[in-house]
């Protein structure tokens, strides 16, 4: 059964599929694109999006985006994040960005293919004059890989604004493309029924009916040619066509169904009750909760009236009265269940993200609804839409829920960091004030050191020179010579000369060695530059350090005071679509069941009425039988 | 029993003709109404948690000591990717088990960020293991050592991983 299921969502969304086409790029620069890249092809919407946004957010945020690992992506990650966000169904943001690319400075094919996509978004939100407004901008070279596609689009636009003449024209041009085999005829010969024309329109109807293939989709659409095709035969009473075209439809194809009720009242149509039986038997045998089948109940024990076969017909109209009973209190149950909340209860669970079949298989869940019966709605695109929303929402509401929680851990660790460091930073920034003070008095003597063997280049200066020893030397001369000069008594001359070749011995040493002296001294100052080099390493890293611990536990009381508002408008706001989303789903779901049992009802009484009239029949022929000799 | 015949044929065309017919008892314009407000708070939502992410980042990982730790398939490899351990300075920091999604969404050249923390600057030892199996070849386990060097700013690493090695890129 939910082969039914699968084949009409797949018609549905087929020819208008939303997926992201953003594939990788060759040579990956920037790790956290591929991030998000990561996250798109697991189909993680959400984070795919967050993290792409943030990347961007830092890339134009920069003072030379140029340098930055995304510049060489960008163009792709504009792309990427329109892609991703319509694949999370926000529409108008992903609008808002395809149309940045579409007005930036871009080549033609990329700007022709966002806008391709750009209509195809508002095609699909079902506003077709912005989708035809927009698919009218194309101009020039047109991406090969979407040429085709770009066609289609174009196509369906023109008849969603009921432009069919031209939509024909396109369709027409595109019955060669292999990759809308079925879809371009069968849209060709709706646009041409829906122009007027309808002997042409109805040959592309039955040639998409006769296409060769087997994959899903080429049979889908196949099967759905010859079911539309048929129906319109069949309400024309063209019966011998009606019979050609729907015993086109494989037996095993979810339009199976349909096709064989359809063929049956060919038949039957034209008074050949017998043939008619043979579809509608194979039909009854079939799930009960089919509406054709349903019918299918009520046109076999008919077949059997007609052939006069009362007495079967009787005993057929009563087992249809009995399982339309059955059907009708299944119905009734369900309804209750949907209004009980365990309809929307099951399509959260965890099992339907890992199961596309999930919702066909809720029926087997205690206390869940009748599935069969919703199935087609359940493939509606509304319907799929609105469930999608719930189910993002309930992503939401778990997101925020998580979110409150690491806030409360963000808290702590602020505490546990404030309680850590705030005793001890005072002392350390006391230590850190000495040391400081200390550094930059030695830095300034060796600039000064620095700024005088420079200028002993230009001047020498070999007094500058002279050790700590030479110096003492000399000081001890010049008070040699104040105390003779104190006592002012004449010195000897024999002293004066000792004193002069003192000074004469210390002269020639500081002199001589002068160039040593001042080679060393370079070095000397070399070696301290490395010393320097590593104290403010050390210096950069301690300030570092200490500006991190400040920041570890500082300024982020009102970030995250904002981020608990915004979480709890969030919260309060998600509940709120949460209940009308559910609500949404949970009213479709009961008026489709609603729908199904009144009609139920109604079977349920010309079952009756044609019990009733067959056991008449039935006895009047018995009556007569005994009569008659 | 020929109004009901009628009936019959009008319903076969009603349920071709249009499968989301039944979805319109509750009004387009409600639907369209409540899907753009569900817009609206997704995007609220990702405004939260891009500021989220950027606060995490700023108190759990700050630049001077943040290191991460990423790990991509090499082009074109189609070895099945069992599980990867990385070790820092000889202790496991993380391990990962991969889904067949995740797997192929490395293969289809997505990067996954399987480890971010925090480590001081200067040399680190960093040892990698992986787990996998070839295509129609036997399990193998491959473990390689390489050596990071964290400077002032954020660490970002690339494990590559194919069935025959494992090489590391400084980004």
């Amino acid at each position: 059964m939910y082969r039914l299921f699968v084949s009409l969502t797949i018609l549905i969304f087929a020819a208008s599929t939303a997926a992201a086409g953003t594939s990788a790029p060759k040579e990956l620069k920037d790790l956290y694109f591929g991030e998000a890249l990561y996250c798109a092809f697991q189909g993680d919407w959400f984070d795919a999006v967050a993290r792409l946004d943030t990347e961007l957010e830092q890339h134009y945020g920069l003072d030379e985006p140029r340098r930055d690992s995304l510049y060489y992506h960008i163009n792709q990650a504009e792309f990427a994040v329109g892609d991703f966000e319509l694949a999370y169904r926000m529409h108008r943001r992903a609008g808002r960005a395809i149309t940045a690319v579409i007005e930036g400075n871009v080549r033609e094919q990329v700007r022709n293919e966002a806008i391709f996509r750009l209509a195809r978004i508002y095609f699909q939100k079902d506003q077709p004059i912005n989708a035809l407004y927009a698919v009218e901008r194309t101009r020039g070279v047109v991406p090969p890989q979407i040429h085709d596609d770009l066609g289609f689009l174009r196509a369906q636009i023109f008849m969603a604004n009921g432009r069919f003449t031209e939509a024909a024209r396109i369709l027409r041009d595109l019955q060669d493309a292999e990759s809308l085999e079925g879809f371009s005829t069968y849209n060709l010969g709706v646009a041409l029924l829906k122009d007027g024309k309808e002997l042409k329109g109805r040959q592309y109807l039955d040639l998409a009916g006769r296409i060769n293939g087997s994959d899903a989709l080429t049979m889908a659409i196949k099967d759905k040619s010859n079911l539309v095709l048929g129906s319109k035969l069949l309400k024309e009473k063209n019966f011998e066509g009606v019979k050609q075209v729907l015993d086109r439809v494989h037996l095993k194809s979810p339009f199976s169904n349909r096709a064989l009720l359809g063929s049956g009242w060919a038949d039957a149509f034209q008074g050949r009750f017998e043939r008619a039986l043979v579809p509608w038997s194979v039909l009854v045998t079939r799930e009960v909760t089919d509406a054709s089948v349903q019918e299918a109940m009520l046109a076999v024990p008919y077949a059997y009236g007609k052939l006069d076969v009362h007495s079967k017909a009787a005993v057929m109209y009563g087992k249809a009265l009995e399982k339309f009973g059955t059907e009708i209190d299944k119905l009734g149950a369900s309804i209750k269940s949907i209004r009980e909340g365990y309809f929307l209860r099951a399509l959260a669970r965890e099992e339907l993200k890992q199961d596309a079949n999930w919702v066909v298989k809720l029926r087997k869940l205690p206390q869940t609804p009748e599935t069969y019966y919703l199935l087609e709605l359940m493939a509606s695109h509304d319907f799929q839409e609105s469930l999608k929303n719930y189910l993002d929402l309930e992503e939401l509401r778990k997101k925020l829920e998580t979110w409150e929680g690491d806030l409360d851990a963000f808290e702590e660790i602020i505490e546990q960091r404030r309680a850590y460091y705030q005793p001890r930073l005072p002392a350390i920034d006391g230590k850190f004030r000495r040391l400081d003070s200390l550094m930059r008095l030695r830095l300034e003597q060796r600039n000064r050191i620095e700024q005088r063997l420079k200028a002993m280049l230009v001047v020498p200066r070999p007094d500058y020179l002279a050790t700590a020893k030479e110096r003492i030397i000399s000081e001890q001369i010049v008070q040699l010579e104040q105390k003779l000069t104190a006592k002012s008594s004449t010195t000897p001359s024999s002293i004066n000369d000792r004193i002069k070749r003192l000074r004469g011995v210390l002269h020639w040493n500081i002199y001589t060695d002068y160039d040593r002296r001042f080679t060393e001294a370079y070095k000397h100052l070399r070696d301290l530059n490395q010393v320097v080099d590593r104290l403010k390493r050390q210096y950069a890293a301690f300030v570092r350090t200490r500006q991190a611990a400040t920041q570890s536990y500082e300024g982020y009381d009102e970030v995250i005071r904002r981020q608990r508002f915004l979480i709890l408008e969030a919260r309060e706001k998600v509940g709120e679509l949460m209940a009308r989303q559910g609500h949404m789903l949970e009213t479709m779901a009961a008026n489709e069941l609603t729908r199904r049992r009144e009609r139920l009802s109604e079977l349920q009484i010309k079952a009756r009425f044609g019990m009733a009239e067959s056991y008449d029949r039935a006895i009047r022929a018995q009556t007569q039988e005994k009569v008659s000799p | 029993m020929l109004r009901w015949l009628r009936g019959v044929i009008l319903g076969i065309s009603v349920l071709v003709l249009s499968f989301a017919a039944h979805a319109q008892e509750v009004s387009r314009e409600q639907i369209k109404g409540l899907d753009e407000q569900v817009q609206e708070i997704k995007s609220d939502v990702l405004g939260i948690a891009a500021e989220l992410n950027q606060l995490e980042e700023k108190l759990l990982y700050p630049s001077n000591t943040q290191v991460a730790i990423f790990v991509s398939l090499a082009s074109g490899e189609t070895f099945r990717l069992d599980s990867v351990e990385i070790q820092l300075d000889g202790k496991p920091v993380a391990h990962h088990l991969y889904t067949f999604k995740e797997l192929e969404a490395l293969q289809k050249g997505g990067v996954q960020r399987i480890y971010a923390g925090n480590i001081r600057t200067g040399e680190h030892d960093l040892q990698v293991s992986v787990i996998g199996k070839p295509l129609g070849g036997a399990d193998f386990r491959n473990t390689k050592s390489f050596k990071v060097n964290k400077d002032v700013g954020p660490k970002i690493v690339e494990i590559s991983l194919a069935a025959q090695s494992i090489t590391f890129k400084d980004r």
